[in-house]
């Protein structure tokens, strides 16, 4: 018998996500993967797997599982209420899915993307060296209730580990460098992004995160007849109301809005997973600067396994560590909490 | 912050990984040739550390890992290979497909036709019959899978884009604006003219060839009916025949 997951209540918005599907630009196909690429890591280091296995990204919501055989599973990204078998599980750790035992994810506490590995990945066919959904481009489907997933063969056996996440739920800063149409803005509106703060508004998904400037939409000199150009994920798009939308994973390769700045592909997740309303600060940094933050970002990614420790099993800290799914808003013991 | 000044080809950086070599600011033919043979000199030089490459209206598009193939390097490169020769004097590439693809000009299916023929001061007829007559080429694929940007219409069609989005336009949708045409490879909201409709799937994920168009390719929309249209559904590629150019 083969390992399988079957899905008895799927969320609203579950996709299965791996590293995507970089270098299909001249297709018009843009990168894609999971919206944030940190939380898929994560859980890959917790079961001591390939960075880009192939694991099921939640928005906002979870949903309910069962296992046809034992398992193991690690839980990512947004914390979101979790039980197995009614028994509370800690976010940001592996655990044991007996043969039978229903798995329930609930609503995310904190954050916008909850990420469910198993260990020897999801399996499913690659299109173009990847196995991740790209809704936008038609690839893939959204998962449904009464879904059954295939598992690969899990070559590790380790359980009861758990990471300390990079808190990113709430916003906070982020850095950019310049894009190729920073030189249309005025310096006065190049101030002004990193001196106001943003909240994230209503509208968010694997495309594309809106925001909402304090000081209204920015001004664009002369801006309206830019001919089309690259996007990158990552890119802030001035549209024509001045609104800025910081594209996603998921972009469309091209486009004709002028874009002030690009995000650091290190702050990414950040901007992914910042509720709606949280308050996001900019700033502008020099090309060397952000090449030294990337090549420390991945350095730090690299060695996320030596960062599991034992989930500690006493009873007395176990209550603590639920606590940290229970109570909306805290994600970690020590970690800084910016502009919920 | 420093950009060079505006002068072609230049040079421009995005993000921290991508570079951007442009040789207009505005559409133009030979700018088009000189992306698409840029961008093949850049492949065809196999620089350790590019990761990829693309081409637009105007720029070839350079993606590297700036971890090993740090900026002034690759600029460096980039630099002495624009000095090779004269880019906006390049041919087209080899191997460039005529298409025909059936489309149907205004009705319901593609109800601003009218609006856009006002905009280009003709009538309705006038308008269908200065479109299907234009042999266009495919200047970049990009937005979406496969999705190609076409051009150049006469210059009558240099109208704008709408100031406000239509919500959606549906897959396969003909659009119109500043001497260009896009059919789109998805439904999605649009500040162009939806004047036309066609059955084409630019993107087929199951296909040998996932992409159906290609740069270079030539196309003219055929002027259709409805019923006709519908028929040409069950054919992933719409109707849509081709021959290569010789």
């Amino acid at each position: 018998m083969s390992a399988k997951l079957s899905i008895l209540r799927a969320g609203p918005s579950m996709t299965l996500q791996d590293m995507g599907r970089p270098g299909q630009l001249a297709l018009g196909l843009s990168r894609g993967g999971a919206a944030d690429r940190l939380a898929l890591a994560e859980g890959a280091a917790l079961l001591g797997q390939p960075a880009d296995t192939l694991a099921l990204e939640m928005a906002a919501l979870g949903g309910e599982f069962q296992a046809n055989e034992d398992m193991r599973i690690a839980l990512t990204g947004a914390p979101m209420r979790a039980t197995i078998d009614g028994e509370a599980v800690v976010w940001n750790a592996s655990h044991r899915l007996p043969a039978g035992a229903r798995l329930s994810i609930g609503a995310a506490t904190a954050g916008c993307y909850g990420y469910l590995h198993v260990g020897g990945g999801f399996a499913a066919d690659p299109f173009l060296g990847a196995a991740s959904a790209h809704l936008a481009a038609g690839i893939g489907t959204l998962l449904q209730d009464g879904d059954t997933l295939a598992i690969g063969t899990d070559v590790g056996s380790e359980t009861n580990r758990m990471i300390e996440p990079e808190d990113r739920f709430h916003g906070g800063a982020v850095r950019l460098t310049p894009s190729f149409q920073t030189h249309l803005f005025g310096k006065a509106e190049l101030d002004r992004l990193q001196a106001e703060p943003l909240h994230r508004a209503a509208r968010a998904n694997r495309m594309g995160v809106a925001l909402t400037p304090q000081g209204g939409g920015y001004h664009i000199e002369g801006g309206r007849n830019v001919v089309s150009e690259i996007v990158l994920p990552g890119d802030i798009q001035i549209t024509g109301d001045g609104m800025p939308f910081v594209l996603m994973v998921e972009c469309q390769t091209t486009g004709g809005y002028p874009r002030i700045g690009t995000v650091l592909p290190c702050d990414l997740p950040r901007v992914a997973q910042a509720p709606a309303g949280a308050e996001l600060r900019f700033r502008f940094v020099d090309l060397e600067e952000a090449v030294d933050m990337e090549r420390a970002e991945a350095k730090r990614r690299a060695e996320l396994g030596k960062h599991c420790r034992p989930l500690i099993r006493d009873p007395r800290l176990m209550r603590d560590l639920l606590s940290y799914n229970l109570i909306g808003g805290v994600v970690a013991g020590n970690e800084d909490i910016e502009g919920v | 912050m420093t950009y060079p000044t505006p002068e072609f080809p230049m040079i421009r950086t995005g993000g921290v990984d991508g570079l951007l070599i442009s040789f207009g600011d505005k559409l133009s033919e030979p700018a088009n040739r000189a992306a698409l043979a840029f961008r093949a000199a850049v492949e065809a030089e196999g620089w350790d550390g590019v990761e990829e490459t693309s081409s637009t209206l105007v720029s070839c598009f350079v993606r590297f890992d700036p971890l090993h193939l740090p900026h002034d390097v690759l600029q460096a490169k980039v630099e002495t290979l624009l000095k090779r020769r004269n880019w906006f004097d390049a041919v087209l590439p080899e191997g460039r497909r005529f298409w025909r693809i059936p489309t149907v000009y205004g009705t319901d299916l593609a109800p601003q036709l009218a609006q856009a023929a006002a905009a280009a001061g003709m009538s309705e007829a006038e308008a269908v019959t200065s479109l299907s007559d234009a042999r266009v080429r495919v200047q970049a694929l990009g937005f979406s899978p496969g999705q190609p940007y076409l051009g150049e219409l006469p210059e009558v069609w240099d109208i704008p884009r709408q100031s406000q989005l239509t919500d959606r336009v549906p897959q396969g949708a003909l659009v119109v604006a500043i001497r260009q045409f896009v059919l789109f490879g998805v439904s999605a909201p649009t500040g162009w003219q939806h004047v036309g409709q066609t059955a084409i799937n630019l993107f087929q994920p199951k296909a040998d060839e996932p992409i159906l168009l290609r740069p270079g390719d030539e196309v003219q929309f055929i002027a259709t009916d409805a019923a006709s249209l519908n028929n040409m559904r069950s054919d992933p590629d719409g109707g849509a025949t081709y021959e290569m150019i010789k």
